[in-house]
């Protein structure tokens, strides 16, 4: 049966990938536009193939095996020296997850995309781009060595790029692509030294070689911490995590179903992947992990806090999809490799569900994202708005939905971490207060209360391509829960313990506060924020802390000014001078070239005289 | 023809730097294109003198063949000077040599 299997394992990542090969070069044969349906069948299409092929192998191969594994080498890749680099894919229980998610809830946009984009001018570019981006992201996932992998990463930032900067003649949206392409390649610089650290110490790259190697390696062995930091830097750029987290916010300058698609559900969950699939070697560093640790509980409550004032729809979602990822990277720093995945899973369908009701919502008010705008839409989109409420209520992890289950897995086992009470617990239960405040701010404010000033014109958008992905992300986001992937055989880790009932209770109780917090600013203060003055806490969370005024100052202006002094770059004056220099002494010559026959013989008879007078005197 | 009266090496050689200085200056201070013709007619004369006067004050007669040569040579350039000055003259209606400037720098 494995065997049988191995060699469809390939097709997951190329029928995308064709599928994007075929979209562009569609105007070849066409010379001119293809149809939209043309051009959403083979973009749906070729992700529904994959999907399809996900599933059939997980159903007949993986379903009942826990440690199941499946790999294929296609071909040699690279062959220099000892780098010896295959085009190979393997496929565990860790893989197969991501790879459900990533073809699952993939297919699920590309679907919901067809109607969302419908009459968009680059409707073809559009879905080449997105399956362009599954490919890559594909190719991260089911890859067997590090260098693969790196490959897929870029191949997700380089789609990231081009699909935050796709309504380009915005240059806006430029700005923000370009922002988002800059800020990861800082985190992709610290992963490629990892990766050139590791190979140099352990004389591969290959992904198990390399835990086996890690695991039996001394204990705070220092260039081990080093090789995960690194790893760490790049896991942080792509997953927007502190301090990398500011280009975040701006990608939402994309289309809403890319929001939901890269920003949210999949690519920016890469990070956390990195640092599953590498648990071994980070385990093997304590340095490492606490890092980890630290920077998804602090990245975890800065965006929050950020989350809590921002005033545009996409924004709120965008904040909180980075403090979620801030929840998985704390799972990771405290050992709990399950949970991160399983939240992974379930934040995919209800951050997913919840990008692609908002754009439902900012589809029917004609472009209008502004919280304050909206109001009372939920008589006006009564099916949206029961989306949105289960994807909030899941996002803030409100008892029996998605979210609750992977959630509680993470506190539980952050509880444990030190054998009680701790910092990292804490910061989860006030995440979790913060979360449920937030994500029902929202609900409140786009659909109860009075009608705002867009919610006149709001004209129902959803058709039928766009309500059967809502509906079925509403589900996986509602039972989600129950589709635990059965990683033991991957991580092994102790089964969590039982922890005392009240933290089970203040687990459960942190987000109904918040709920109950949001609830009670909003009957009190129908129009918040918008027509009184911000506090100076607020302006400083609105901004998202003052990253992006304190990366300007420190590093955009320093950049500019010194640009501004090199504009006549320094040393190419060595080049410019020596042209010059040539050119001057060629002008002296070229006066003495007059044209005057007289001239050259007066010359000749000076030279000859001098020449006879040279002769006589020596 | 007895010896002594030829002229001596000295006079002869004399006689023909002052003829091709003559031609020299009157080839740096005319403009006229046909004086200029004229003016190294008479340089390649004085050399051509030059070498009967050298022939004849060593006895040989190599000095009278280079000067079958030059006379030779002579004739060839004018033949082909004057053809050009002839086309100058068509072209541009004048035979100021400084007109003739195309190819300055």
């Amino acid at each position: 049966m494995q065997d049988f299997f191995a060699p469809f394992l390939a097709w997951i990542p190329l029928l995308p990938l064709l599928g994007f090969v075929l979209l562009i070069a569609l105007p070849l044969f066409h010379l001119r536009e293809p149809p939209e349906a043309v051009s959403a069948v083979v973009g749906v299409g070729s992700v529904c193939l994959s999907a399809l092929l996900t599933l059939l192998i997980m159903w007949t191969l993986f379903l009942n095996n826990p440690s199941a594994v499946l790999q294929v080498s296609l071909w040699q890749w690279l062959k220099v020296g000892a780098l010896q680099l295959g085009f190979d894919f393997y496929l565990d229980w860790l893989g197969m997850a991501m790879l459900l998610v990533v073809t699952g809830v993939g297919f699920l946009i590309h679907l919901y995309s067809a109607g969302y984009m419908h009459g968009d001018d680059g409707y073809r570019r559009y879905f080449a781009y997105l399956n362009l981006f599954v490919g890559a992201m594909l190719i991260l996932v089911m890859a067997d060595n590090l260098l693969l992998l790196y490959l897929g990463w870029e191949g997700v930032g380089l789609c990231s790029y081009l699909l935050i900067g796709f309504w380009y003649r915005n240059s806006a949206n430029g700005d923000a692509a370009r922002k988002a392409f800059i800020v990861t390649r800082i985190g992709d610089t610290a992963m490629l030294l990892g990766l050139i650290l590791l190979f140099s110490q352990f004389g591969t790259l290959s992904i198990r070689a390399l835990n086996t190697a890690a695991a039996s390696a001394p204990a705070n062995n220092l260039t081990v911490t080093l090789a995960a930091l690194l790893l760490l830097g790049g896991a942080v750029g792509k997953s927007a995590q502190l301090p990398l987290q500011t280009w975040l916010p701006d990608a939402m300058a994309g289309p809403t179903p890319v929001s939901a698609l890269i920003h949210a559900a999949t690519m920016v969950t890469a990070g956390v992947y990195l640092i599953a699939r590498m648990h071994p070697l980070f385990n093997a560093s304590e340095t490492a992990m606490s890092a980890v640790g630290i920077v998804g509980a602090l990245t975890l409550l800065l965006a929050g806090f950020s989350a809590m004032v921002q005033s545009d729809i996409k924004r709120v979602l965008a904040y909180s999809t980075i403090s979620q990822i801030g929840y998985m990277f704390l799972a990771l720093g405290v050992g709990a490799w399950t949970g991160a995945i399983f939240h992974l899973m379930t934040h995919a369908f209800f951050k997913a569900l919840l990008f692609l009701s908002a754009g439902s919502v900012i589809l029917s008010l004609h472009h209008e994202q502004s919280l304050f705008s909206m109001g009372g839409l939920r008589r006006k989109l009564p099916f949206t708005f029961g989306c949105f409420a289960i994807g909030c209520a899941s996002l803030a992890a409100l008892p029996f939905t998605a979210g609750f289950y992977s959630k509680d897995q993470i506190l539980l086992k952050a509880w444990e971490y030190q054998g009680g009470f701790n910092g990292i617990w804490f910061t989860g239960i006030l995440g979790a207060l913060i979360t449920g405040f937030y994500s029902f701010r929202l609900l409140f404010l786009v659909f109860f209360g009075n009608d705002g000033p867009a919610s006149a014109q709001c004209k129902d958008a959803n058709n039928g391509v766009m309500t059967l992905p809502l509906s079925v992300l509403a589900v996986l986001a509602l039972f989600g829960g129950l589709l635990t992937p059965p990683l033991q055989r991957v991580f092994t880790q102790a089964p969590a313990g039982h922890a005392p009932l009240w933290v089970e209770g203040v687990a459960i109780a942190a987000p109904i506060l918040g709920l109950a917090l949001a609830w009670l600013l909003f009957r009190h203060n129908t129009s918040p924020m918008e027509s009184r003055g911000k506090s100076a806490l607020e302006k400083l969370w609105f901004s998202g802390w003052g990253f992006d005024w304190l990366y300007h100052r420190l590093l955009v202006q320093p950049l500019t000014s010194l640009a501004r002094i090199n504009r006549n770059d320094i040393l190419n004056s060595i080049y410019n001078g020596t042209a010059f220099i040539c050119r001057q002494l060629h002008n002296l010559l070229s006066t003495s070239q007059n044209g005057l026959i007289r001239w050259y013989i007066a010359s000749f008879t000076c030279g000859a005289i001098i020449f006879l007078a040279l002769l006589v005197v020596l | 023809m007895p010896t002594e009266t030829l002229p001596d090496l000295l006079t002869g050689l004399t006689l023909s730097a002052i003829l091709f200085c003559l031609g020299l200056i009157g080839l740096l201070v005319r403009r006229n294109v046909i004086y200029l013709l004229m003016c190294v007619e008479i340089c390649t004369n004085a050399a051509a003198l030059a070498f009967v006067v050298a022939g004849a004050h060593w006895d040989s007669s190599d000095g009278q063949v280079m000067f079958i040569f030059i006379i030779t040579l002579a004739a060839a350039e004018v033949a082909i000077a004057l053809a050009l000055v002839l086309q100058f003259f068509r072209r541009r209606h004048t035979v100021d040599i400084d007109q003739l400037n195309g190819l300055r720098g």
